[in-house]
């Protein structure tokens, strides 16, 4: 199979791995299903050192198809929300006054509260005159640790069916990880709240793409957030070959590194339709791999 | 009139590529581009402009510097971890919920909200028909809102016009703009694909749909890139008791339409949009 490493050859130092600083770099993209996962997955696999696995797109999580991981521990997450004491309410309306998120309501003798909207601030517990709320949990997923057999370090979420806030679980994932030298962290698609919490804090980000109408425009806005998060960045680009060269223009005339193309290939689609990761069908991109993450991690 | 809403749960399954598809098949209808953080309808419409909104939704905290006094009980009290204070507090928009709990219990007054505004929403002309769609700015959060204002914005224009459809384009994944989308949706349509990833997508999308009672079917695309995970995709599709509408064979005319910028109906007749043809056939029937 072919493929072009835009990147220039990485020279004999720089290939010991010792030499690159601890790094953790986020796979993102803005357009879905354009091969985030299996970049994130090859990247991992190709890594020097100590490797760590996150996976925060927790709505749908997928990583775990391509790196098998034994899972040993599993947690709930939830979310502080309030509880009425019936008792002790005195129904004088603070804490609705308080809630800009409409959790709660008080009209005459009655108080309700709505968990789902509830977004944990902490306000009503702390506004209430009669200590009249005591906390409650809405649990908002789990959160899974592990161990792949090439001893890379994985964490992922799982968001509970019918929750809508992917956030807190996305930070919860980011809180366990462990620090390896290498966190690799496969962040949701779209550009708003779930993937800016996934990719802040990275070292680098590597925008996957693809080459059409769709890819470049959702790059464009996704690379208008990196540069607001002050996140440095570059492209995989991935189905090279399919589509037009209007982005590979765009990419060069912004100045945006392309680190990678990837061709379509019926035989990395088939791979990936079985959870098969593209380094394993393919020798020379590994190579590419471990080249592009040395590259980044000048 | 019947609402139909595209998802998949998985992105990059082709939603968007059959709502297009659709806009040109169905009659007297509105669109809608519910996935308003990256919106790639109007690619494929290219709507006129008629009507351009502001969405305003939530405040994020400012600090006035010159009264703050770098006591910290804001920092002490923020859940998010969206305050640091040195010499004065100093807020991260980013981080900020809009909860406003720094506010309220600043002991020198020093902190104000301000209204976000988080990016404008339209309502278009289309060759198709009126389309409703919009655009968060960069880097705001409140899209599920923003899905719900689109949402309301379609219906009524579909009220008023008295259109059978109303064809909405979905967010990817289960979260919020998912939830918001599904309010008031006669129909969803699971576009997935045969992959692991995608029966996974698949069930969770379904699982959602099913929490909020909303009846769904499911279309297979790529399907021939995969014959036995297609398969799979259909015994689990039975499983849940979702009908199949049809299987999309992978067709390089739809990557073409893509850069073309156009509906796929409109340069092909090819196995895909034959197939896509059939599927709206089908999903005519389901009601």
């Amino acid at each position: 199979m072919h493929f072009e490493v835009v990147v220039p050859e990485a020279d004999e130092e720089a290939a010991d791995a010792a030499e690159i600083d601890p790094m953790k770099v986020a796979i993102a993209s803005g357009k879905g299903g354009t091969g985030k996962t299996s970049v994130a997955v090859a990247l991992a696999l190709s890594a020097q050192g100590s490797v760590e696995f996150l996976d925060c797109d927790v709505e749908e999580p997928n990583a775990h198809f391509f790196l098998k991981p034994e899972i040993r521990l599993c947690e709930d997450i939830s979310l502080e929300v309030p509880v009425v004491i019936q008792e002790r309410c005195n129904y004088c309306g603070k804490c609705r006054d308080m809630c800009r998120f409409n959790a709660i309501t008080v009209f005459g003798e009655t108080i309700m509260t709505f968990p789902d909207m509830c977004h944990s601030c902490g306000g009503c517990f702390l506004v209430c005159p009669q200590e009249a709320l005591e906390v409650g949990r809405r649990l908002i997923g789990t959160v899974e640790l592990g161990t792949t057999g090439r001893g890379i370090g994985f964490v992922q979420g799982r968001l509970r069916i019918g929750e809508a806030m992917a956030p807190p679980l996305i930070r919860a994932v980011k809180a366990r990880s462990t620090d390896s030298r290498t966190v690799i962290i496969d962040c949701p698609p779209g550009t708003s709240c779930p993937a800016m919490v996934a990719v802040r804090d990275a070292d680098y980000c590597l925008l996957v793409t693809e080459p059409t109408p769709f890819g470049l425009h959702d790059l464009k806005i996704m690379t208008g957030v990196l540069k607001r998060l002050k996140v440095s960045h570059g492209v995989v680009l991935n189905r090279a070959g399919l589509g037009d060269d209007t982005l590979e223009h765009w990419c060069l005339d912004k100045g945006i590194p392309i680190h990678l193309k990837i061709p379509f290939s019926r035989k990395i689609a088939e791979a990936y339709a079985k959870g098969i990761p593209m380094t394993e069908v393919d020798k020379d991109l590994r190579d590419a791999f471990t080249r592009l993450i040395l590259e980044i991690g000048k | 009139m019947k609402e139909i809403l595209i998802l998949s749960g998985k992105g990059g399954t082709g939603k968007t590529t059959i709502t297009a598809a659709f806009a040109c098949l169905a009659k007297n209808k509105v669109l809608a581009d519910c996935d308003v953080d990256a919106a790639d309808l109007h690619l494929l419409l290219s709507p006129e402009i008629l009507e351009e909104h502001p969405f305003k939704s939530g405040v994020t905290a400012k600090v006035s510097k010159s009264v703050c006094t770098g006591c910290g009980t804001c920092a002490d009290l923020c859940r998010f971890n969206a305050v640091t204070v040195d010499e004065h507090a100093s807020i991260d928009p980013f981080s900020c919920e809009g909860c406003g709990v720094c506010e309220y219990f600043c002991p020198e007054k020093a902190i104000f909200l301000k209204d976000n505004l988080c990016g404008r929403w339209y309502v278009s002309r289309t060759r198709y028909g009126q389309m409703v769609h919009a655009a968060l700015d960069i880097g705001e959060e409140n899209s599920g809102k923003l899905v719900s204002l689109v949402k309301r914005q379609a219906r009524d224009l579909a009220e008023q016009s008295a259109t059978d459809w109303i064809i909405v384009d979905g967010p990817p994944g289960i979260g919020c703009p998912v939830i918001a989308s599904l309010s008031g949706a006669d129909m969803v349509l699971i576009v997935t694909e045969p992959t692991l990833s995608g029966i996974h997508d698949l069930k969770r999308v379904a699982d959602l749909a099913k929490h909020f009672k909303t009846p769904a079917c499911a279309c297979i695309n790529r399907w021939d890139l995969n014959r036995q995970m297609a398969k799979e995709v259909e015994r689990e599709c039975e499983a849940q008791a979702i009908n199949v509408l049809g299987r999309i064979p992978f067709d390089e005319d739809v990557v073409n339409s893509l850069v073309k910028g156009v509906p796929l109906m409109e340069v092909s007749s090819g196995p895909a949009a034959v197939k896509i043809k059939q599927i709206w056939e089908r999903l005519q029937k389901q009601f």
